[in-house]
């Protein structure tokens, strides 16, 4: 491999292991105010870009698309939420996961429902003429897509240390019981959490949809990696998601170009059974993982 | 205790057993037609499957969200070894099972000493590499093409492939395994493995070493999935790596939740919607299915899951019990 396909593949695996990192973010927004994993996960980045598609079909502005999916998605994170992950809190890790499993189920069929089978695109957000970068060629979307995934880390980054409701989620995400005693609104750092999440998983949806396109079956398996590369960074640190999505990324890509595209979807899921059978609380994962 | 009195015990015992045994072992006897009796062999096998995941998720609380990963190791074993390598199908269902077996108890020793989502998230991950490996290993699998000419089992000349003597091969067998899952869970293994579910520190301070048990249930799954796997691939001699994605997996855990975690018996009934309920909507829609298994399996997590103590009752049970209170009143 020439240093040229290197720094090629490098930038192709920094594209998806933003979106990866993103996906992975909203796993542990969620685990961290619930205490509960959503395999329905990549659907809501599924769904952001779908409806940003629609949207754009109907004329409105690319901006306006990517406001747009990113409000839907958050507001049907929020309805599911109170449909199938609330009534749940309180009856354990079996039922959450299959209610979940079963919502990405239910998630995907409408999807296909309503968009049908084909895979759609958006244009890229400006332009398409590619960037010469030291003998690698990049694509000005994959600009926008770091763009964006380094602004949304860094703004949750401030808005969790240094505002009042910030504090508050993080204290809900150490001890709920705790953090309900000082007078914190559970259920409201629930609610904010989910569409916080949905917000996140479309906006990207939306970025990654004019690079890779989308349809109703993206989700499972973007989801999957989130959850790959949650797992990888340590499943409940916000931190360790976005790591574990770009090392995830990178890794994967460096595998295509040494190994065989073919192999491109196993690398994830390789990784995923080496963390759980050696390090299961991730490389940064704070909370040691109980054994029994 | 006389000889007859015996006799009428056992019979009382395992009435209803015996009475599921004597009306399915008998129904070639009266059914002939091919396309019923492929939908009954399909549900002898789903049976099998389903009966690994009842004990696991039902006896001892654990989630594999990966069986299909081992049906597709039966059925794919069973067709390399027999089209490629030339084995005889019975030792290549044998086989199969063994590497499913190792396969589960490699990926099942490091994750169920783990508590809460690690099995499902391993089960999860080795479902997609086993699919990921079934399309790309184009050399032993033909890829998306799947694989053709599976033989079909015969006992000394006799052979197995046809509607009617597949039906009693198959029923036969699922027949076993449902009697030895009953057995199980009546006995100590079953007992320690509801102990652990209910709180594993528990168990262990009494005696129970749960993560062993874990193990061996999960393997004892992977087992009937791979066995059951292997039968499908005989009695259609085509098999395609999209029939064992994690959308498979997530059906055989909606059949078993629809009947029940109580007892095993609920695999059964589970099986039963698993296999008609397709059918039945894929009059109107085909895409239907998965959507109504998915509101099915949130509808009763929501509402039924722990409403007692107890484990999801599944539909069945809840039936007769509204049924009662309808009837009292």
């Amino acid at each position: 491999m020439t240093f040229d396909q290197f720094l090629q593949y490098v930038f192709s695996g920094i594209t998806s292991g933003s979106v990866y990192a993103l996906t992975a973010l909203g796993f542990t927004l969620v685990f961290n105010a619930t205490q509960v994993i959503n395999f329905a996960q990549g659907q809501l980045v599924m769904l952001g870009g779908m409806s940003a598609v629609s949207l754009y079909r109907a004329g409105v502005p690319l901006w306006g698309c990517f406001l747009g999916g990113v409000a839907i998605v958050s507001v049907l994170a929020v309805m599911f939420e109170r449909a199938a992950v609330r009534p749940l809190l309180h009856k354990g890790i079996l039922a959450q996961v299959i209610a979940t499993v079963a919502a990405s189920f239910v998630l995907e069929t409408l999807a296909m429902l309503i968009w049908g089978r084909d895979a759609v695109g958006l244009p890229p957000f400006s332009g398409d003429k590619p960037l010469a970068v030291a003998g690698a060629t990049v694509v000005p979307q994959t600009l926008w897509v770091v763009g964006l995934t380094v602004a949304i880390v860094s703004a949750l980054q401030v808005f969790y240390r240094s505002s009042l409701f910030g504090k508050a989620v993080r204290a809900c995400s150490v001890d709920a019981t705790a953090a309900r005693l000082q007078g914190i609104s559970y259920s409201r750092v629930v609610t904010f959490s989910f569409a916080l999440t949905g917000a996140i998983s479309a906006a990207a949806g939306v970025m990654i949809t004019p690079i890779s396109f989308m349809s109703y079956h993206s989700g499972s398996l973007l989801g999957l990696k989130g959850f790959a590369a949650a797992t990888l960074g340590g499943l409940g640190s916000p931190l360790g998601a976005v790591l574990g999505g770009y090392l995830l990324g990178l890794v994967e890509a460096l595998g295509v170009g040494l190994v065989s595209a073919g192999y491109k979807d196993a690398i994830a899921f390789v990784i995923l059974l080496l963390v759980l059978f050696l390090r299961p609380a991730g490389l940064l994962g704070l909370k040691a993982v109980r054994e029994r | 205790m006389s000889a007859l009195t015996r006799l009428t015990e056992y019979l009382r015992r395992h009435a209803v057993f015996l009475g599921v045994g004597v009306v399915v072992m008998t129904i070639p006897a009266y059914l002939g037609d091919t396309y019923y009796l492929s939908i009954l062999a399909f549900m002898a096998t789903r049976l099998m499957m389903a009966l690994g995941l009842s004990l696991l998720l039902g006896q001892a609380g654990q989630i594999s969200l990966g069986q299909a990963a081992f049906v597709g190791i039966g059925a794919y074993g069973a067709a390399i070894l027999t089209t490629k390598v030339g084995l005889d199908p019975w030792s290549s269902m044998i086989l199969a099972a063994f590497i499913s077996a190792a396969i589960a108890g490699l990926v099942g020793m490091p994750t169920l000493r783990l508590s809460g989502y690690y099995l499902a998230m391993a089960t999860l991950g080795v479902n997609e590499i086993v699919y990921i490996l079934l399309v790309q290993l184009k050399s032993l699998t033909n890829g998306t093409d799947g694989i053709t000419g599976i033989p079909t089992l015969s006992v000394g000349g006799l052979d197995l492939g046809g509607p009617k003597a597949y039906h009693l091969l198959a029923w036969g067998l699922a027949l076993l395994m449902l009697r030895f899952s009953l057995n199980l869970t009546r006995g100590r293994v079953g007992r320690s493995l509801r102990a652990l579910h209910r709180s594993e520190t528990a168990a262990q301070s009494l005696g129970v070493n749960t993560s062993y048990r874990k193990v061996q249930v999960f393997v004892l799954a992977a087992v009937f999935a791979s066995i059951a796997g292997s039968l499908d691939a005989y009695y259609m001699h085509y098999i395609s790596p999209e029939s064992y994605n994690v959308t498979f997996s997530v059906i055989l855990i909606t059949g078993v939740i629809v009947g029940g975690l109580r007892t095993v018996w609920g695999a059964l009934w589970g099986t039963v919607v698993i296999v008609l309920l397709p059918e039945l909507l894929k009059r109107l829609n085909d895409d239907l299915t998965n959507l109504v298994f998915g509101l099915l399996l949130i509808f009763i997590m929501v509402f039924w899951h722990g409403r007692s103590k107890r484990m999801t009752a599944g539909a069945q049970e809840q039936g007769v019990r509204v049924w009662r209170r309808l009837w009292r009143s």
